[in-house]
């Protein structure tokens, strides 16, 4: 398998083999289109995004009781009920030993009883049951800081690109794949029904980071190949575009498997034995923003930078010219092939 | 392949491997030096969610409902600290977040009193002293403070003596007020000498009756313990105050509130200086300045204490129930503008003039979120966290190796060298900074390994792409590093971009992240530039990259490349199986060992025929 994928990156870098990335543009933009206008409306169709007690306000209890011991959740249901009648308490039983109770925004007094309640309820200790009380701005807040983070980094972003590649349009590019993998990554969060919490919101805010990594590198590799000394006369520029991207697929693979790996063992550990949480929420989010960073990289931004480029004067006009260079070439096969024939 | 070529890129790659070494001991000794000389540990310290405790956000706002600046911010975390402090919390952290949150980790679970003393507003009041004494065992240390026009008149230092005598006749004053009070008193409801307050209730905040026998009573059994501290901080502002000043050395009677603390328009410490001339006597002041309000009402204070019997002639500064200040009053003090003098050091000076200037805005504190974790759920959480990364480390490792054979060892290597400097330099950052290890760090960490890994798969494809293009394996190392170099530096700085922005901006939980990924995204260019390159140069001149070894991951026969050295000439590779799809292959070989001029001329040549 290695040693076929390492060939597979020589066809590939050598242009014997080409995926044609850039030329078949109209069907991945296509592709894309339809991808996010079902990530902007499926959420909405399916009720809205479901927002985590962080962002609503209320009250939180976690139970954290032995391997064996028993979680049913109506013991919650009626510690609760005893306690606070007229509550509507959200219960969810969480990886292997937790139980997880959300409730409206309680006071001292009610949150100490409540808490007493599960513990006797669930036969544990009351320094076993967690508490958490989110006020109702808090949601808020972070939202708007995030909101300012992600403005501030996507300007400054934009403008370090701008000034790296000397060009605005490598920038443009990548910040168009940046908001499709944002917009992708929100649609599936809405569309699953996963809750949206502070968390998440890590997850969302470093997709930023790694949806404009993995757009760089391939950018760097097509400034190189579209340089002025390193360009082919025999290529049209989005010939060379695509072929740096063909010549960095193998990398791009790669590095998309070595990145999705480690957040799928957090996904999987988080999920799976701690229940909901920090760790799954930020990997929950990393790992559809990685797949969509990679996807988006390839068939988004670098498309999207050639699209940008190929209607500048002097690359139309070199362009142009390759393909009449071309069209004589075939024009002078034909007519040796002729008499042979 | 002359020697004296290669031995620069060799010198090089150990001068790197000697200063990344020096960097891991020199860390790894000053925090050995640090565990034994300070109150280093050999593990980072670990946030809440990881350790259990409490964490409390709270978000502080002027009473106005005007959001706080950075200096009052500052203010507010010294007086959430005290108050936390006082409750006998200890290691509690508190820290400033974004523009206007404070953050209280407590370990452990936290009391109700302590929790409402967190969440009680702090102002800054004036009130006049009655009574003075010595609290518990511990002798008073006399502050000496003194009140007077900022202009220095008359009434300019001598005052120690004065001063003397109100600390040591501040307990017979106690005892002899409350034997004559109640009987000079006697008109006002005598008969209920339980109630702490005169019935009716005077209406100047200066007159004598407030002092109630039970309130003297309670004055003397009162100590300047933790627990009152709440109690203090909610006084009511019309009715008489028993508290202590800060170091709980003195304890006091104080009248209601006459001024709030918003009169002051500012405070500054300064050198006092000579009385009517130039220059200054080296001593230390608290000038105030007080706008025009204050500044009549500050005049009528001055007028009716000066000149006094101590302590009655004092005024009392109350921050947040305590008394941070008791000046006498030296002179009547028309223009608004006291100044404390006594016996302040620079630091003291400063100190009381940023609690009167920022003290004087009122400050409440209302809670955004509240934490309480379990420490087996914390640990829970560590452990799902490390076991996380383990497994995710492993999977790296595996596809490491799956995909560049030997040269996967390469990246093992780099990667734990990553782990030590990274755990070096977060212990060193929570000994240093007071960084806290959180869950949310955690996963910034487990993230960093695909990322770290990623620079050295850019490497290596480059290193391969060179191949490709016919270099020999040292020229390929060098030319693939100054290619791979940019742009890991490139899409490194994005990376750093991203986390520095969420660590200034972000608050909660995002500012742990922010920092871990922020961290490992440096120490990923420190490893590729100082060990993996260095390491890459050296390992080209073993015999298993130059012979081009079959599981190298850099073999340049399966890359597909031709060697262009001087010394031999590769034999080109025929399928030894005769499949259409081999021979089809070597053909491409064969393409493929022309020079890349030859090469780019043939496809121009080509690409006519194929299109």
């Amino acid at each position: 398998m290695a040693r076929s994928f390492a060939e597979f990156g020589n066809a590939l870098y050598t242009g014997e083999k080409s995926i044609d990335f850039v030329g078949r543009r109209k069907l991945w933009y296509t592709i894309s289109a339809v991808l996010l206008i079902i990530a902007v409306v499926g959420p909405f169709l399916r009720g809205g995004f479901q927002l985590g007690i962080e962002f609503t306000g209320g009250s939180q209890f976690q139970v954290h009781v032995a391997n064996s011991q028993d979680r049913d959740p109506d013991v919650a249901a009626k510690a609760v009920a005893e306690t606070l009648p007229g509550s509507a308490p959200r219960i969810s039983v969480l990886g292997q030993n937790e139980v997880r109770v959300q409730t409206e925004a309680l006071d001292d007094a009610q949150n100490k009883a409540v808490t007493e309640a599960l513990a006797k309820g669930y036969g544990v200790d009351a320094d076993e049951v967690t508490y958490s009380f989110i006020g109702p701005v808090w949601g808020q807040d972070i939202t708007k800081q995030a909101i300012i983070a992600l403005v501030v980094f996507i300007l400054l972003a934009a403008l370090v690109m701008a000034i790296y590649f000397r060009t605005w349009k490598m920038s443009l590019a990548a910040m168009l794949a940046l908001f499709h993998d944002l917009i992708i990554t929100a649609g599936v969060y809405g569309l699953a029904g996963f809750e949206v919490t502070p968390a998440a919101m890590i997850g969302f805010l470093t997709i930023l980071g790694y949806s404009l990594y993995d757009t760089v590198v391939v950018f760097d590799k097509i400034r190189e190949n579209t340089s002025p000394g390193e360009l082919s006369d025999s290529r049209t520029y989005s010939e060379a575009v695509n072929l740096a991207v063909n010549q960095t697929l193998v990398r791009s693979i790669n590095t998309s498997v070595v990145a999705l790996l480690p957040v799928a063992s957090i996904l999987f550990v988080g999920a799976g034995l701690l229940g909901a949480g920090t760790l799954r929420d930020i990997s929950l989010a990393l790992f559809i923003g990685i797949l969509a960073g990679a996807y988006s990289t390839i068939f988004v931004a670098s498309p999207a930078y050639a699209h940008l480029r190929v209607g500048e004067r002097e690359i139309k006009e070199r362009d142009e010219r390759i393909l009449r260079q071309r069209a004589k070439q075939v024009e002078s096969d034909l007519v040796e092939a002729a008499p042979a024939s | 392949m002359a020697k004296s070529s290669v031995a620069p890129a060799v010198r090089s790659a150990r001068r790197s491997l000697i200063f990344l070494l020096a960097i891991i001991v020199g860390l790894t000794g000053l925090i050995t030096l640090g565990v034994f000389r300070s109150d280093a540990t050999w593990t980072p310290k670990l946030a809440l969610d990881l350790q259990g405790g409490t964490q409390i956000l709270l978000a502080a706002n002027q009473n106005d409902g005007k959001a706080v600046t950075g200096e009052q911010l500052d203010q507010a975390v010294e007086i959430l600290r005290q108050r936390v402090n006082a409750s006998g919390v200890s290691e509690a952290e508190i820290t400033t977040q974004g523009n206007n949150h404070i953050s209280v980790a407590i370990p452990g679970k936290v009391d109700d009193a302590t929790l409402q003393r967190i969440q009680a507003s702090a102002a800054l009041d004036f009130r006049g002293v009655f009574l003075e004494a010595a609290a518990g065992a511990a002798q008073p240390e006399d502050t000496g403070e003194s009140v007077e026009g900022a202009d220095g008149d008359a009434a300019a230092g001598d005052n120690a003596a004065d001063e003397a005598a109100a600390g040591d006749t501040a307990a017979d004053a106690a005892t002899g007020d409350s034997a004559d009070e109640p009987a000079a008193d006697g008109t006002a409801s005598d008969a209920d000498t339980g109630d702490l307050y005169p019935d009716p209730l005077p209406s100047d905040p200066a007159d004598q009756a407030w002092l109630t026998p039970a309130l003297l009573e309670e004055f003397a059994s009162f100590t300047c313990t933790s627990d009152n501290a709440l109690e203090v901080a909610n006084a009511a502002d019309d009715k008489p105050l028993i508290t202590c000043d800060e170091t709980g050395m003195l304890k006091y009677v104080l009248g209601p509130v006459e001024l709030s603390g918003d009169v002051i328009t500012d405070a500054v410490s300064q050198q006092q200086s000579i009385q009517g001339g130039t220059g200054t006597t080296g001593r230390w002041e608290v000038a105030i300045t007080m706008n025009k309000e204050g500044s009549q009402k500050f005049g009528k204070v001055s007028t009716r204490l000066y000149g006094k019997q101590p302590p009655l002639n004092q005024f009392a500064f109350v921050l947040d129930g305590k008394v941070i200040s008791a000046p006498t009053m030296n002179a009547q003090i028309l223009d608004g503008r006291p100044a404390i003098s006594g016996n302040f050091t620079k630091e003291s000076a400063q100190v009381l003039a940023d609690q009167l200037k920022f003290g004087a805005l009122p400050m409440s504190f209302t809670v955004q979120s509240q934490e309480d974790i379990s420490s087996t759920l914390g640990a829970n959480q560590l452990l799902g966290g490390l076991l996380a990364g383990l497994i995710g480390l492993g999977l790296v490792v595996v596809y490491s190796l799956f995909q560049y054979r030997l040269l996967g060892t390469l990246t093992i290597a780099s990667l734990a060298v990553a782990a030590i400097l990274t755990y070096l330099l977060l212990t060193f950052f929570s000994w240093r900074q007071g960084y806290r290890l959180s869950l949310a760090g955690v996963a910034g960490i487990i993230v960093a390994i695909g990322f770290t890994a990623d620079s050295f798969i850019v490497y290596f494809e480059r290193i391969r792409d060179q191949l490709r293009d016919g270099f020999g394996i040292n020229a390929a190392v060098e030319g693939g590093w100054k290619r791979a170099l940019r742009t890991i530096l490139a899409s490194d700085g994005v990376n750093l971009l991203a986390a520095v922005v969420l660590f200034v901006l972000a608050v909660g939980n995002v500012k742990g992240f922010a920092f871990t990924l922020g961290l490992t995204t440096i120490v990923d260019v420190l490893v590729v530039a100082l060990f993996t390159h260095p390491m890459m140069t050296l390992l080209a001149r073993t015999r298993v990259y130059s012979g081009g070894y079959k599981f190298s991951g850099l073999d340049p026969r399966q890359l597909g490349a031709v060697y262009q050295g001087r010394a031999k000439f590769r034999e080109p590779v025929v399928a030894s199986k005769g499949s259409g799809k081999k021979v089809a292959k070597s053909r491409g070989e064969a393409e493929r060992r022309q020079t890349i001029a030859e090469r780019k001329a043939a496809e121009s040549a080509g690409a006519g025929k194929e299109s």
